[in-house]
């Protein structure tokens, strides 16, 4: 049941419209309860062929060999794509916001980095005759060692999953292995602190299950182009993709998607238009591709998994001082989102509240899985799960009522928030009152008429004193030279000479933030 | 051997549209010669109402009934660039594209309504009924329908309107962290009821309460199926789901969803939801965007009912029996907390 709760903010709204806030039946209602909303897959289109992948058994092996011959000559197989049929068979999807390096092959070439990932395409006359030739591929793999435990990746010594990212961590600004977070001195606020709190949490991987399967057909069209029906959740980020890893102007392809059967974040990864229109452009006929159920649920990519250590410092009257968090993200073997993710999870830090001192350091870690990839609430709802669990823990450690423990340390307008911007249009106050009033939780009648628009700012809108760490560095280039699928790169430069000492810099003004690409992110080679 | 009912709480915020903006969305609108109204996106309605809601803020800017318009999505020949349906940024980024481009339009129909009725458009105004008249004097009046075609045939106008919405780009401070994330934020506090049987370590949903701030609710019962389908979600994720049952071991990993478990419709419970409105200064009628952020508390608040009823924190996602009862185990016993 819903109830619009019209007394709180009252002055801030005009309620007098007329088709703004009603309840007004969907566009597409009879379509969907109907069943005659036009998906992807209900173009079947006439001499339309099927697509399947041939996907690795292993976690992490070389290629020593792909034997297709006996599979060419199965019967109803039109064609068989191997990495090298692949115009750039290397991408990553960030590419087209400048954002990361090109690391995931759409084809593996040498070496399989996850077990299920993609080394052959068969496309045949029907679903049946890709599946047996599929049985007719013979790859020689050598296994290599495997790492899936976030922290034994980034241990020495470890399996290079990617080469791309010899460390097993996502680089940011060419410099850091993970992003920094830095608001206040934590450390000291911890000392200054009546109880510490340490604790850590997981969340396991979790898979976004739509009704409809990760798909697309792709079929030749007039004059050149290629019309695409797809279950993109970005149709033009789709469409840049493709034209980017087969290497043809982004209007050689007419994209037609819309009504998708279920989402969640998981239809943004690009996973079948690719080698769905190349199958349509190495055929000419049409080619249909869509992930089985047992596909999109392993190797599909899930939301991510995420390992998170939180340590607080709280006085006896409830205030929290000071949060410092490590937090690790699972990437699986490619980067797919995940490293975008870490940047949006430390703007998220500390959590709705004003504490005085944060600090967090967010790592993007390569293992031998699925790659990952967004979901509903990406890059924070395992933060928020860990941080209102410690919230909780926080409150019954200082023998606190949870609700009053939130209200109390809430973020409000006007105050300062981590991330070095103002709060405002802030109501976590008011969600937290009317939350307690309809599960009839009682709180004592100052907390009831505590607002977040009263008390906040002032001393709470002060960026603290923030100590500065030694700046590291940007690493050579020749570290950061794709070396995909070959062994790194032998031999490493020296490093550049040691130039005089310049001056100390002075500190970077706050609202100067240093810019350090052209867009953004990891300059693209 | 009993059940044990307790009860938790979170609160949480949630960033709308793509972190750092640098993500744009564009809509065209135009009338036919009947003075029905069609708004071109790229945009994708992934079932969450994304053609409803930008249907309603078209309507409710040009000033006609939502019946006259109709939105067209995902063509990439006919609809103009959108950044795509993640990240919150429907309602947020296309709503306010869509709002620009039916502006634009709206001012050429008042203009060759204007004309028609031989006034100033600065003194006409809509009565969202379909029809264009004089402010005081609604007897001085035109149907939109014969200004299209007034406008079309007669004028030489197009009564259309281009928009695009764009949060520029913001830095981030390698050292510090320092950025621009978002514009706004959505709020929520959740408390969810559940019972926990000692014997077995099943956990059994009982209720939920919440308030859920969302700047404006634009389309009250698309709203609702978010929050509700958006929670569910929540519970799924924190008590049921994973693709790799012993992360990271990723061995015996479910393959369709007799292996994949999720709650069935035995397992719901009753749902009583607030909707607080504080608009957004740079949302489509104050609007934020309630679709990721509403399964987010369920999990924290879950798992602090649980620790409430048997006084076992789990911190390790999903919460299955087994760890329910392992730790209840583990510390001899369930041990209740003061009942809230």
């Amino acid at each position: 049941m819903l109830e619009l709760r019209k007394d709180v903010f009252a002055d801030e709204r005009d309620d007098n419209l007329k088709e703004i806030g009603k309840g007004t039946q969907r566009q597409d209602m009879l379509g969907h309860v109907t069943g005659t909303s036009t998906y992807f897959d209900d173009h079947k289109l006439q001499g339309m062929l099927h697509l399947k992948v041939v996907r690795s058994t292993h976690s992490h092996a070389r290629l020593r060999r792909i034997d297709t011959s006996e599979a060419e000559r199965s019967p109803g197989v039109r064609r068989i794509i191997r990495g090298a049929d692949v115009p750039r068979n290397l991408n990553t999807l960030l590419s087209l916001i400048n954002f990361g390096k090109d690391d995931e092959p759409s084809l593996a070439v040498d070496k399989v980095r996850y077990k299920g990932e993609p080394i052959v395409a068969i496309v045949a006359d029907s679903p049946r005759d890709a599946y047996e030739a599929m049985a007719k591929v013979r790859i020689d793999y050598e296994p290599l060692p495997a790492v899936f435990d976030v922290e034994d990746a980034l241990k020495p010594g470890a399996p290079v999953v990617n080469e791309v990212y010899p460390k097993n961590t996502f680089t940011y600004y060419e410099t850091y292995d993970h992003q920094k977070l830095r608001f206040g001195d934590a450390d000291r606020g911890l000392a200054s602190a009546d109880h510490v709190l340490e604790q850590r949490y997981q969340m396991s991987p979790i898979e976004h299950a739509p009704t409809e399967t990760n798909g697309s057909i792709a079929a030749p069209d007039t004059n050149g182009r290629y019309v695409v029906y797809t279950s993109t959740q970005a149709l033009f980020f789709s469409l840049d993709t493709c034209a980017k890893i087969l290497d043809v102007p982004s209007n050689t392809f007419h994209f037609i998607g819309g009504t998708v059967g279920g989402g969640f974040g998981g239809k943004v990864d690009t996973l079948t238009e690719p080698l769905c229109i190349l199958g349509a452009m190495l055929t000419g006929r049409p080619v249909r591709y869509q992930l089985g159920r047992e596909e999109e649920m392993q190797y599909g990519p899930p939301r991510g998994a995420e390992r998170i250590y939180i340590k607080d410092g709280v006085m006896r009257d409830g205030r929290v001082v000071a949060r410092k968090i490590r937090a690790y993200f699972d990437s699986g073997a490619y980067t797919r989102l995940s490293s975008y993710a870490a940047v949006k999870c430390a703007a998220h830090l500390p959590g709705p509240y004003t504490i005085p001192d944060v600090y967090g350091d967010i790592y993007c870690v390569f293992t031998n899985r699925t790659p990952a990839t967004a979901m509903r609430g990406f890059g924070v709802t395992a933060m928020d799960f860990a941080i209102e669990c410690q919230m909780d823990k926080l409150s019954h450690l200082v023998g606190m009522d949870p609700m009053e423990f939130r209200i109390l340390n809430a973020y409000r307008d006007g105050d300062m928030k981590a991330h070095r911007r103002e709060a405002k249009n802030t109501a976590l106050i008011e969600c937290v009152q009317v939350a307690a009033e309809k599960a009839k939780w009682p709180i004592r009648e100052e907390f009831k008429r505590m607002s977040s628009r009263k008390d906040g700012g002032g001393s709470r809108a002060a960026v603290p004193p923030t100590p500065r760490e030694p700046h590291k560095q940007p690493v050579t280039a020749s570290q950061q030279r794709i070396t995909y699928d070959r062994a790194p790169a032998a031999t490493r430069e020296p490093p550049p000479p040691t130039p005089t000492p310049p001056p100390p810099s002075p500190p970077a003004p706050s609202h100067g933030a240093t810019r350090f690409s052209s867009v953004f992110g990891t300059r693209r080679r | 051997m009993a059940k044990h009912s307790g009860r938790g709480i979170a609160s949480i915020n949630y960033p709308i549209g793509m972190n750092l903006g640098g993500d744009p969305s564009q809509a065209l609108v135009h009338s036919n010669p009947s003075g029905k109204f069609t708004v071109a996106l790229s945009s994708i309605d992934l079932g969450q109402g994304m053609k409803s809601v930008t249907r309603q803020i078209c309507a409710e800017t040009l000033g006609v009934p939502v019946e006259d318009v109709y939105v067209d999505t995902a063509d990439s020949d006919t609809g103009p660039h959108c950044m795509g349906s993640f990240a919150s940024r429907g309602t947020h980024r296309v709503g306010n594209a869509v709002m620009a481009a039916a502006k634009e339009a709206r001012g050429v129909m008042m203009e060759a309504a204007a004309e028609e009725l031989e006034v100033n458009a600065a003194d006409l105004e809509t009565d969202g009924r379909g029809n264009i008249h004089v402010k005081g004097a609604p007897h001085r009046s035109i149907s939109t329908k014969d200004v299209a075609i007034a406008a079309q045939f007669k004028q030489g106008k197009t009564i259309s309107g281009r928009g695009i919405f764009l949060v520029p780009l913001s830095d981030v401070d390698p050292e510090t962290g320092e950025m621009s994330p978002a514009t706004c934020y959505a709020h929520a506090c959740l408390v969810a009821e559940v019972e926990v049987d000692d014997e077995t370590g099943e956990v059994s949903m009982v209720r939920m309460d919440s308030a859920y701030e969302l700047g404006r609710a634009l389309n009250p019962r698309l709203v609702e199926q978010q929050l509700v389908g958006g929670a569910w979600m929540g519970i799924s994720h924190t008590l049921y789901e994973t693709p790799e049952p012993y992360y990271p071991d990723p061995k015996h990993g479910p393959r369709d969803f007799v292996e994949y478990l999720m709650p069935g419709p035995g397992d719901i419970c009753p749902h009583d939801i607030a909707v607080l409105e504080r608009p957004a200064a740079d949302g489509p009628f104050g609007a934020k965007g309630p679709g990721e952020m509403c399964a987010n508390p369920v999990l924290p608040a879950v798992a602090n009912a649980i620790f409430n009823a048997v006084g076992v924190r789990i911190d390790d996602l999903p919460i299955t029996p087994e760890k329910v009862l392992r730790a209840i185990k583990a510390q001899g016993g369930a041990r209740p907390q003061a009942r809230r």
